[in-house]
C-alpha cells in the first residue's frame, strides 16, 4: 500500500506572526519557515507504517512556491520515498488543494492519504475533510491512533468530549492531531541522503484543475490588545481582587 | 435568505454551541435548524423552542445515530438545494463535517468566522489569532463554521419553530463507529463555564494537578483547563486542552496556573474577560495578558488561596 502525505511551508510555529502595515497580511519576508508541525505528525505516521510492513511507499506532495521544495527535502530526509511539488505562485486555497491532492490520488491510487487537521497559518482545518469528499472516502480526523488492518483503518479520534473510535475501509483520508505521535528528527546522513531521492515538480495546469480562489481577503489587521494588568503581592490581595470582581463573597 | 444551522446535541439535549450559531445565521437570513441523529425527537422539540427560528429539520436515523461526516454530508447537500448558507459551531463534530459539505456543493468555506460584516464578507482568526482577516466570498453558497465565543447565545425559549422531517440519504458504507469514551463530569462544560482553572506544564504530575488545581476549581464553581504541555504529559486528558488546537474559550475569569502563556495557549483564552496569571516566572508572557498576576511558587500561592477562599 502507498500512503500519500500532503505537507505545507508555513510560518515556523516559534515566530510570532507579525501583521504587515498595510493590512494585506502577515509578513513572511525573512522568517524561520518549516513544515506545518500537524504535518511533521503526517509524515511520521506514514513511515512508521511503512516500518511496520503496513506501506510500501510514502510520497509527499506539497502544493506552493517553488520553495516548498525545502519542506518536501524535510520530508524525504524524515525517510519519505519520493515527493511531489505542485507549483503556484498564488495562494492555493483548501478547495483547490483537495482538488489537486484529488488529481494526484487518481494517479497514485494511495491506500491511505494523511495530512494535518490544521495548516497553522490559516487555521482553516478544512483540507483533509474536502479531499474526503471529492474521493468519496471515509475521513478519521483528528487521530490520536491510527490502524491498519486488512482492507480497514481503524481511527481513534480526539473529539470535544473526549475520544471516538471509527473504522473506515480503504482507501481512506487521516487527519493528525497533536497526539498522534513525536516526529523523529532527520539525522545528518538521512538529510544527505534526501537530497538525491527523487521529486517530481508539476504545475497546477498538469492535472487541468481549476484553483482560481473563491475568497478574497479585504484585509488583515492586528486583533485588539489586551492590556497588561496589575500584579498583586500577595494571596489576599488576590482575594481583594476577586471579591471586586464580585467572582467570589 | 435561508439558512440551515447544524445543531449539536448530546442526544437528549441541544448544546450551547449550537445557540452561538443561531446568533451569527440570524445576521444573515431566516435560520433554519438540522436535527441529525437517531431517536432525536427530544431534541428536535428543544430546538423548535429556539427563539428567531422559522423551520426544524429533522433527520432521524440510525446512519445519523454517531454524526458521522460520511453519512451527514450527502444528507445536508441535498438540504442545501433550497438554503443558502450551511452555519455550523465550530465543534469537532461541525469541524468535521462542514468542509466535507463545502466540496460537495463545490464551495470555499470559511472557518471560524468571529462576525458578520454583510454582503458574504465575514472576520476570522488566522495565525492562532495573531492575526484577523476580512474575507469575501464568492460562491454562490455560503458554508461558514462559527466560533461560539465571538457570538451571544440565542435565547434557547420562546420560538415556535415547525418541525419538518427530512428522508434519510441512506449509509455510506465507508465508516462506521466502533466506540467512544466520552470523559463524564460534573464540572461546567469549557465552552461554556463561567470561571476556568487551567493548569500546566509547572505541575508535574497527574497527582500535583489534582491536588492543587481540582480544590480551587470546586471553590470557584470553575470548569478545569490545561495547556497542552499538561495534556502530553498525562495530568489530564485531551479534552481539557484549551488553545489554537483545542478548545476556544472566553469565561468571565480564567486563572492560568503554571502556564507559561505560549501563542498558542494565548488563542484559546486571550478573549476571556478577566485573566489571572500565578507564575513563579515574573516575565512569563502569560502576564502581558494577565489582569492581575501573582508571581510566586503555585504550590503554596494555589492551597493558600483555595483555604482562604
Ligand atoms: C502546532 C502546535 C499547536 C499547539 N497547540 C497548543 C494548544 O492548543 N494549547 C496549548 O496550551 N499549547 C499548544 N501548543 C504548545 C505550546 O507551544 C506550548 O508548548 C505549551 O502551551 C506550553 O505549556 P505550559 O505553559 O504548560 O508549559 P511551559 O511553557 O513549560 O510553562 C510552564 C510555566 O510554569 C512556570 N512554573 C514552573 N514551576 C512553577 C511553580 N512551582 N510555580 C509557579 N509557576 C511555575 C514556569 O515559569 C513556566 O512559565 C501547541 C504547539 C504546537 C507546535
Ligand atoms: N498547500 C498545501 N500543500 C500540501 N498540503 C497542504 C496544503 N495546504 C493544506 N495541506 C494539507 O492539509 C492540511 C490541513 O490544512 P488546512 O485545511 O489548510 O488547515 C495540512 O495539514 C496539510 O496536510
Amino acid at each position: 500500500m502507498k500512503i500519500l502525505v500532503p505537507v505545507k511551508r508555513v510560518l515556523d510555529y516559534n515566530v510570532k506572526p507579525r501583521v504587515k502595515a498595510d493590512g494585506t497580511g502577515v509578513d513572511l519576508a525573512n522568517v524561520k519557515m518549516s513544515m506545518n508541525p500537524f504535518d511533521e505528525i503526517a509524515v511520521e505516521e506514514a513511515i512508521r507504517l511503512r516500518e511496520k510492513g503496513v506501506a510500501t511507499e510514502v510520497v509527499a506532495v506539497s502544493i506552493g512556491e517553488a520553495k516548498a521544495q525545502e519542506t518536501l527535502r524535510t520530508a524525504l530526509a524524515m525517510g519519505a520515498d519520493r515527493a511531489i511539488l505542485v507549483t503556484s505562485e498564488d495562494k492555493v486555497e483548501p478547495l483547490g488543494v483537495a482538488k489537486l491532492l484529488k488529481a494526484i490520488a487518481d494517479e497514485e491510487a494511495p491506500g491511505l492519504i494523511i495530512l494535518g487537521k490544521q495548516a497553522i497559518d490559516d487555521d482553516n482545518n478544512q483540507t483533509g475533510q474536502m479531499l474526503a469528499a471529492l474521493t468519496g472516502w471515509g475521513q478519521g480526523t483528528f487521530a490520536s491512533a491510527v490502524e491498519v488492518s486488512g482492507d480497514t483503518v481503524t481511527v481513534t479520534r480526539e473529539i470535544d468530549g473526549g475520544a471516538e473510535t471509527v473504522a473506515l475501509s480503504l482507501p481512506a483520508i487521516v487527519t493528525t492531531d497533536l497526539r498522534l505521535n513525536e516526529p523523529r528528527y532527520a539525522s545528518l546522513p538521512n538529510i544527505m541522503k534526501a537530497k538525491s531521492k527523487p521529486l517530481a515538480t508539476k504545475t497546477a495546469a498538469d492535472y487541468g484543475v481549476d484553483i482560481a480562489p473563491r475568497l478574497s481577503t479585504l484585509k488583515v489587521e492586528e486583533p485588539a490588545k489586551r492590556q497588561a494588568g496589575v500584579k498583586v503581592a500577595d494571596v489576599d490581595e488576590l482575594i481583594g481582587k476577586l471579591k471586586a470582581l464580585g467572582v467570589v463573597a | 435568505m435561508n439558512t440551515l444551522v447544524w445543531v449539536e446535541h448530546d442526544g437528549a439535549a441541544v448544546k450551547d454551541a449550537t445557540l452561538s450559531a443561531v446568533t451569527a445565521a440570524a445576521q444573515l437570513g431566516e435560520v433554519h435548524l438540522l436535527v441529525a441523529g437517531h431517536g432525536v425527537g427530544d431534541v428536535a422539540t428543544a430546538a423548535a423552542a429556539i427563539a428567531g427560528v422559522g423551520k426544524v429539520h429533522v433527520a432521524d436515523d440510525a446512519a445519523y445515530a454517531h454524526a458521522l461526516a460520511e453519512n451527514v454530508a450527502p444528507l445536508v447537500a441535498t438540504l442545501m438545494g433550497h438554503h443558502d448558507a450551511f452555519v455550523v459551531p465550530s465543534t469537532s463534530t461541525g469541524k468535521n463535517i462542514a468542509p466535507r459539505v463545502a466540496a460537495l456543493l463545490d464551495v470555499m468555506q470559511i472557518s471560524d468566522i468571529l462576525s458578520v460584516e454583510g454582503d458574504a464578507t465575514f472576520t476570522r482568526p488566522i495565525y492562532a489569532g495573531n492575526a484577523i482577516a476580512t474575507v469575501k466570498s464568492s460562491d454562490a453558497k455560503l458554508v461558514l463554521t462559527v466560533r461560539g465565543t465571538a457570538f451571544a447565545k440565542a435565547a434557547s425559549t420562546g420560538g415556535a419553530a415547525v418541525i419538518e422531517a427530512v428522508a434519510a440519504a441512506g449509509d455510506s458504507g465507508k465508516a462506521s463507529f466502533v466506540s467512544s469514551e466520552i470523559a463524564k463530569s460534573e464540572r461546567p462544560e469549557l465552552t461554556s463555564a463561567k470561571i476556568i482553572v487551567s493548569g500546566g506544564r509547572a505541575l508535574q504530575n497527574a497527582e500535583n494537578f489534582q491536588a492543587i488545581i481540582e480544590p480551587l476549581a470546586d471553590k470557584l464553581g470553575a470548569g478545569v483547563g490545561a495547556s497542552r504541555a499538561a495534556v502530553d504529559a498525562g495530568y489530564v486528558p485531551n479534552d481539557y486542552q484549551v488553545g489554537q488546537t483545542g478548545k476556544i474559550v472566553a469565561p468571565e475569569v480564567y486563572v492560568a496556573v503554571g502556564i507559561s502563556g505560549a501563542i498558542q495557549h494565548l488563542a484559546g483564552m486571550k478573549d476571556s474577560k478577566t485573566i489571572i496569571a500565578i507564575n513563579k516566572d515574573e516575565d512569563a508572557p502569560i502576564f502581558q495578558v494577565a489582569d492581575i498576576g501573582l508571581v510566586g511558587d503555585l504550590f503554596k500561592i494555589v492551597p493558600e488561596l483555595t483555604g482562604k477562599l
